[in-house]
């Protein structure tokens, strides 16, 4: 579970303080999806690294399963916007690199390695180093990665927000099968709508500077959904269109 | 034609290069003294090859010590000032001002200082590739991306994980441009440092043979020299290849 209250962060500039995200308050259940949406600059991936305890916020408090964030976790994932994979290591000594740093066994880390590198559609590349593999591969590996330590908490920036749209359709799909198979509490955050509702238990609307929480949607859609025969629903078309409203408003009111 | 692309044009130039020298030297009937044909630097070598090799043995000695030090000394100061800002701010303009000084000035006085042996012109080999070794290997260590930064701070890695699993590696590849800068420099400095101190080497086979008119003798030298240097530059690039056959890949 992560719960943050009142939480801010301000940004030092040239000569006056920038305020990145203004007394945001969230829940986040265990085993939730929550997607959090907005445009540029909206304090997204902030909000993100404050969860992940590579920030500390300037005031209020983040709680992560009960306890507060002083700092990285081994039970939580971050997966970032680029693949940051290690050109010199093959696809499987990316995906080991968490096991090898928390000095985990490594015999038993490399069978989980390979099945999630299998369930993510690269089977016949375990070996393959970085340069090898397409953008969307890369990510894949990524994504292993970061699942490989079966984090409690998964925390993912804009992670498929590189790749063309068709990887991006598969990727989501391979994502919400695995958060089917061994859901952890997971932050998304994306612009992309779509991937919001097709993802996400509840959405997060950002308004931007400073950041602060617009509005949380419920998306109540039976899974597994698709972004190709869910889009017809009823449901689906209610909730895509109403983000376009909350998102063009939330544009609006740049100065308060 | 692949294969004559590669191998056959890069021969048919060499080939026409000492064609052109040696019909010069014929046609212009140009002595040896001032410029040797081809065939006279094959016979100054095969007068005395015992003494020449041994020569080049003494070069390559000077070049190889003095290029292992200063290898080992640059990293390990790249990697202190790399850690320790501080110390950067305050020593690199020091380090700066110091490589400006042309090194080969500095040749008469280390003689002076450390005799005629072999020291002063190992030292002048040092000071003459330390620098580019330093700079690179800076530069590498201070180029990592910042989301491996992130990455490594996000799985808690300590910063001997961080350093030894991201830091390092990520800077071999700019760690080899300043060996391979380093090792060209490092032969020039031998010679530079055996033409001041005739005591031994190719530099002194040139030095001492310019004293006794023997052109066709400093050739063979030179060329022994230039054959020497491809060499060593060679054998780092293969040492790259081995180490990171990676950056190749990456940089397309």
């Amino acid at each position: 579970m992560i719960a943050l209250t009142r939480v801010s962060r301000t940004f030092p500039a040239r000569t006056e303080t920038v305020a990145a995200l203004h007394e945001i308050d969230l829940t986040v259940a265990e085993g939730e999806f929550v997607a959090v949406i907005g445009r540029s600059g909206c304090g997204k991936s902030t909000l993100l690294r404050l969860i992940a305890g590579l920030l500390e916020p300037t005031s209020g408090t983040i709680t992560v399963d009960g306890g507060p964030v002083h700092g990285p976790r081994r039970d939580v994932a971050l997966m970032q916007q680029q693949p940051a994979l290690l050109p010199w290591r093959t696809a499987l000594g990316n995906v080991l690199l968490p096991v090898e740093i928390a000095r985990l066994p490594r015999g038993e880390g490399a069978d989980r390695a390979r099945e999630l590198l299998d369930a993510v559609g690269l089977a016949g590349f375990h070996h393959r180093h970085p340069y090898e593999l397409s953008g969307g591969m890369q990510q894949r590996v990524a994504l292993c990665r970061a699942l490989i330590q079966q984090p409690h908490v998964l925390l993912m920036d804009e992670p498929f927000s590189a790749l063309d749209a068709l990887t991006r359709e598969d990727m989501a799909a391979q994502l919400q099968a695995l958060h089917l198979a061994r859901p952890a509490t997971t932050v998304f955050v994306t612009h992309s709508i779509q991937e919001a509702v097709l993802l996400a238990d509840r959405v997060v609307v950002l308004s931007p500077r400073p950041g602060r929480v617009r509005e949380v949607l419920a998306v109540d859609i039976p899974r597994p959904r698709s972004l190709g025969r869910s889009a017809a629903l009823p449901a689906v078309a209610e909730c895509v269109a109403h983000l376009h409203d909350v998102l063009a408003k939330a544009g609006d009111d740049l100065e308060p | 034609m692949t294969r004559f692309r590669s191998w056959g044009l890069p021969l048919l130039g060499a080939v026409t290069a000492l064609a052109v020298w040696w019909s010069a030297t014929a046609v212009f009937g140009i002595r040896s003294f001032f410029l040797p044909a081809p065939p006279d630097i094959v016979e100054a070598f095969g007068r005395q090859p015992a003494y020449l090799l041994r020569e080049a043995g003494s070069t390559v000695a000077v070049t190889v010590t003095g290029f292992g030090i200063a290898v080992v000394a640059g990293l390990l100061l790249a990697m202190t000032l790399t850690a320790w800002r501080a110390l950067e701010r305050a020593t690199l303009p020091v380090l700066v001002a110091l490589n400006s000084v042309p090194k080969v000035a500095v040749a008469p006085l280390l003689v002076v200082w450390l005799g005629f042996g072999a020291q002063p012109k190992i030292v002048l080999v040092v000071l003459i590739c330390f620098f580019p070794v330093v700079v690179a290997t800076m530069a590498g260590l201070t180029s990592t991306p910042a989301e491996l930064s992130e990455l490594s701070r996000s799985l808690s890695a300590s910063v001997w994980q961080a350093y030894v699993k991201i830091r390092l590696p990520w800077a071999l590849p700019q760690m080899f441009v300043g060996l391979k800068v380093g090792i060209s420099l490092a032969v020039i400095g031998a010679v530079v440092a055996e033409i001041n101190n005739p005591t031994g080497g190719l530099g002194a086979v040139i030095v001492l043979s310019g004293m006794s008119f023997d052109t066709p003798l400093a050739f063979a030298a030179i060329i022994l020299l230039a054959v020497l240097s491809t060499t060593l530059f060679y054998l780092v690039v293969a040492l790259e290849r081995l180490m990171v056959p990676w950056a190749r890949a990456i940089s397309g």
